[in-house]
């Protein structure tokens, strides 16, 4: 089942195009790649699906329903979650006020009527990061933190999960945990477009990849495929593991 | 016809004076990302150095002309940049916000102590000069004004288009980490554009000086007009700001001729500015909210509960012993600092936990006092009506801006509390032009509060009982919320928080904080008027409640006793008057970065002194003591810290750390 589909969006920042036409989508319980170079686009099409970026030309539909023009709170409210590349965790917060906040959020008034305490430490739990849960979020190591991010998409039991480079800053076997999580949640039916950078990840876990360079899609299709395909090569010829600051990022 | 196109043309030049104001505000913020509220006031600054030089020293008018504005304008300029400005374009709007309302207060102070007040002439430029066009007469000062404003123009294009510096200055607009990989020096750059923005700042005074006059406040206000003006353009495009700067001089100018001068109408002209920026804020287009912004800030600890209740229960008894014993002035002067601590709790919830900077605080609590005195039910129903107005009013002042980001609510606040000083405060229904409304003393269930001592205990009870509601909303959720929504709002809006109407439900709720102790304000004096709530109040008390600590109750507490005692001093030493606001102004900018200013140094030294003196103390009482008790303000001062007990090395790092 099609769940998001993104449908030739273009962005531009001034003379630089960042987005150019690229369509794709994503579907229902199962787990679909976005890989591409650094500065190929892939954050700025996180940004307009979830809506903190609005595309010059092109559509989103989300469930069969045009989202192109909700507000960011409204889409969330539809069930996409999002996690982000440069960290957004609330940094004074503790990493388990952080779930709750979530919570708090997707339970709207009942929520600040009846907070659910059990929940949060459910989550945590499940996503492996109880033993954090009473330090401040800003003080915990960067994977953790991203598995924060995660958890409190979880909180509002999303549709899409909208995952920006989950794996950075986790050792492999923790790597190998979160595969495995990813793969849970895709069986609860819940769809998930990730971003990442770690191929062994990507080619693991996904269903569909899509590649993205220099904003538009060059590629789409299995692992297998896309491990044959000759554009996706050569795209990834200069590829560089170091995190580079993505001049994209810096304008969004 | 023709008196159309004479007033077309006053407005140009009056527009056209505006736009070399605005376009300094303009460069200094896009190429550093800092609002300069004090724009105004270093303009104002610059013009009076302009009249000592000119006037008092006797300098030719051209030589000192040149002088301000190429050498003592880019060195302030420069100055503030690298020891006030620099890095406060990466750090929370919040503290940029602050410390620039600091250079304002600051600056008013060294201008009134340099310069005490006195008639001071400007006279214009070629004062016997000009000519006709068609039958307008048009005088030489109208003139180089225009000329001024083309040149300016003409010289900024060039330097931002023609110049290495000026394309370094571009790239730095978009990104100055990136500028620096790429070898330019953002450093140069901002420091530039400050000393340019100054000079533009002290042009734009020098040439208004004979229309406005050389006054501190009007002058220092200027900074309304060029927001106003540069608002069209986004705070970001110059042309657009040019052609804001000379839509507001004509709005002006036409308001001057063709709207009545008496009644309602004649006091629309001061405000303008105002009403120019909130429809040009009203056209705006929705802002995106922006990712990669600043968190994870260290506040101060929140007391437990019983803790809270405590310490209010000893502020009340210690409150009994001294307003039993006090004469009416002193108890008349405990009233106002209880007022000023009320309202400077409305900025706890609003500045210190959720991140956004009021300018208008002490006008909403004006508000409050306005509907208490027009209500004339002296009772806890008036009370809590006053409150719900002026919480509505201040909803209705952040709903124009729910569709932009943080800066633009603070700075509209002021334009908000400029308006009502100068307008609305000032009509025949409100408190009238120099005029006060009769108000009774509050009574409770039939009961009147009378007496002095007891009102003013009621007032301290007040305080308590609205600080511990402020401490119970940080503890619960949504307390968490507002901290979530401070640290980031993109992560709170992609969870599915619709931040705008929370944030005008947060300003509401804080307004009306303020606006209640407006209502026993009004209740404690028997009389009110407009002169009591003037906007410059409100950036005072912004400042004393961040130097005493905007993050909790006992930062309230203390800056709303300092800010009572400003007064008392200033009349003690009328020479050094000036010399206060510095210290406050300055003050506020040295401990503008750290929001929990010196309360939190206070249970800093708490924790100390019990780690060092309790285990002595436990030791030698033994068993007496009840476990986790409080026994003395250490220890009580310690209990406020449930989560961390690492220390103040930590607490350092921490905040080191928040600009990511």
């Amino acid at each position: 089942m099609t769940l998001l589909e993104v449908d030739r969006v273009v962005v531009r920042f001034g003379g630089v195009t960042a987005v150019n036409e690229a369509s794709f989508t994503a579907d229902g319980g199962a787990i679909t790649g976005l890989i591409g170079p650094n500065g190929a686009g892939k954050t700025t099409c996180f940004n307009v699906i979830s809506g903190l970026q609005k595309p010059t030309k092109g559509k989103v539909h989300f469930q069969g329903r045009s989202i192109t023009s909700s507000a960011v709170h409204r889409r969330a409210r539809k069930g996409i979650g999002r996690t982000f590349q440069r960290l957004e965790a609330f940094g004074s917060l503790s990493v388990r006020d952080n779930v709750r906040v979530a919570f708090d959020i997707h339970r709207g008034f009942r929520g600040v009527l009846k907070p659910g305490a059990a929940d949060v430490e459910a989550l945590l739990e499940r996503v492996g990061i109880s033993d954090y849960a009473g330090e401040r979020a800003d003080a915990i190591p960067t994977g953790a933190a991203r598995l924060l991010e995660l958890a409190r998409c979880l909180a509002c039991d999303p549709h899409l999960l909208l995952l920006d480079e989950p794996s950075s800053g986790l050792d492999e076997a923790e790597s190998e945990a979160f595969g495995a999580l990813l793969r849970e949640l895709a069986a609860e039916g819940r769809g998930i477009l990730m971003v990442e950078h770690d191929m062994d990840l990507v080619m693991n876990v996904c269903d569909t990849i899509h590649v993205l360079d220099f904003g538009e899609v060059i590629a789409s299709g299995s692992p297998a495929e896309i491990r044959a395909d000759a554009r996706v090569q050569q795209a990834y010829l200069g590829y560089s593991d170091e995190p580079v600051r993505e001049p994209m990022e810096a304008q969004a | 016809m023709s008196s159309l196109f004479a007033f077309t043309l006053l407005g140009l030049f009056t527009g056209a004076a505006y736009a070399i104001v605005a376009s300094g505000m303009v460069l200094t913020y896009t190429t550093t990302r800092v609002f300069n509220i004090a724009h105004g006031a270093f303009g104002m600054v610059l013009a009076f150095t302009f009249w000592d030089f000119t006037e008092r020293q006797g300098m030719p008018a051209l030589v000192g002309l040149l002088l301000v504005l190429l050498v003592v304008a880019p060195a302030i300029g420069w100055f503030t940049q690298r020891f006030v400005a620099r890095g406060l374009g990466e750090g929370p709007v919040s503290v940029s916000l602050v410390v620039t309302v600091g250079l304002l207060v600051g600056l008013i102070g060294v201008a009134q102590q340099v310069w005490p007040p006195a008639p001071r002439v400007v006279l214009p430029f070629k004062p016997e000069s000009g000519f006709e066009i068609g039958d307008t007469y048009v005088t030489a000062h109208q003139l180089i004004t225009i000329a001024c404003s083309i040149a300016v123009a003409g010289l900024l294009y060039a330097l931002l288009n023609h110049t290495r510096i000026g394309t370094a200055m571009r790239a730095s607009v978009d990104n100055p980490e990136l500028l620096k990989l790429f070898g330019g020096r953002p450093d140069t750059v901002a420091a530039l554009s400050w000393a340019i923005g100054i000079s533009l700042a002290a042009l734009g005074g020098i040439l208004l000086t004979p229309t406005v006059g050389l006054d501190y406040y009007a002058l220092t206000l200027l900074v309304i007009n060029a927001y106003a003006a540069a608002m069209l353009g986004r705070l970001k495009s110059l042309p657009l700001t040019f052609a804001g700067a000379m839509g507001l001089g004509i709005a002006e100018s036409y308001a001057v001729a063709y709207l009545p001068t008496d009644g309602f109408w004649s006091t629309i002209r001061p405000v303008i500015p105002a009403l120019f920026l909130f429809a040009v804020m009203i056209a705006l287009p929705q802002a995106q909210l922006r990712i990669g912004q600043v968190k994870g800030i260290v506040t101060a600890p929140v007391p437990s509960f019983r803790n809270a209740v405590g310490w209010g229960g000893g502020l009340l008894a210690v409150a009994a012993v001294l307003v039993a014993g006090a004469s009416t002035a002193d108890a008349l002067l405990m009233g106002t600092a209880a007022t000023y601590a009320i309202v400077m709790l409305s900025m706890v919830l609003l500045t210190g936990y959720g991140g956004h900077v009021s300018l208008a605080q002490f006008t909403f609590a004006g508000v409050g006092a306005l509907a208490y005195a027009k209500l004339d039910e002296p009772n806890l129903w008036g009370l809590a009506m006053s409150a719900v107005i002026a919480g509505l009013v201040g909803a209705l002042v952040a709903i124009p801006v729910l569709r932009l980001t943080g800066l633009y609510l603070a700075l509209s606040t002021l334009a908000f509390a400029v308006l009502m000083d100068k307008m609305i405060f000032q009509q025949d229904w409100a408190y009238k032009f120099n005029g006060t409304l009769q108000t009774e003393r509050l009574s409770v269930a039939g009961v009147s509060l009378g007496t002095d001592a007891v009102y003013v205990w009621v007032m301290v009870l007040v305080f308590v009982l609205v600080g511990l509601g402020v401490l119970a909303l940080r503890r619960g959720t949504l307390g968490r919320l507002l901290i979530a929504m401070r640290d980031s709002p993109s992560a709170c809006g992609t969870l599915g928080l619709d931040l705008r109407w929370f944030r005008v439900g947060l300003f509401g709720l804080s307004a009306s904080i303020a606006g209640l102790a407006g209502a026993l304000f009004a209740g404690l004096r028997g009389s009110v008027g407009a002169a009591d709530f003037l906007y410059f109040q409100s950036l005072l008390m912004l400042l004393l409640a961040v130097v005493f600590g905007v993050t909790s109750v006992t930062g309230a507490l203390l800056g709303g006793i300092a800010l009572m005692l400003m007064p008392v001093w200033q009349s003690d030493h009328p020479s050094l008057a000036g010399v206060l606001f510095v210290l406050v102004g300055f003050g506020a900018v040295a401990l503008g970065r750290d929001p929990n200013g010196l309360a939190n140094l206070l249970f800093k030294v708490g924790r100390l002194v019990r780690d060092r003196f309790e285990p002595q103390l436990r030791e030698r009482l033994d068993g007496l003591l009840p476990q986790g008790g409080s026994v003395d303000l250490a220890a009580a001062g310690a209990a406020e810290v449930p989560l961390r007990t690492m220390g103040d090395v930590s607490d350092d790092a921490a905040i080191e750390g928040s600009v990511r």
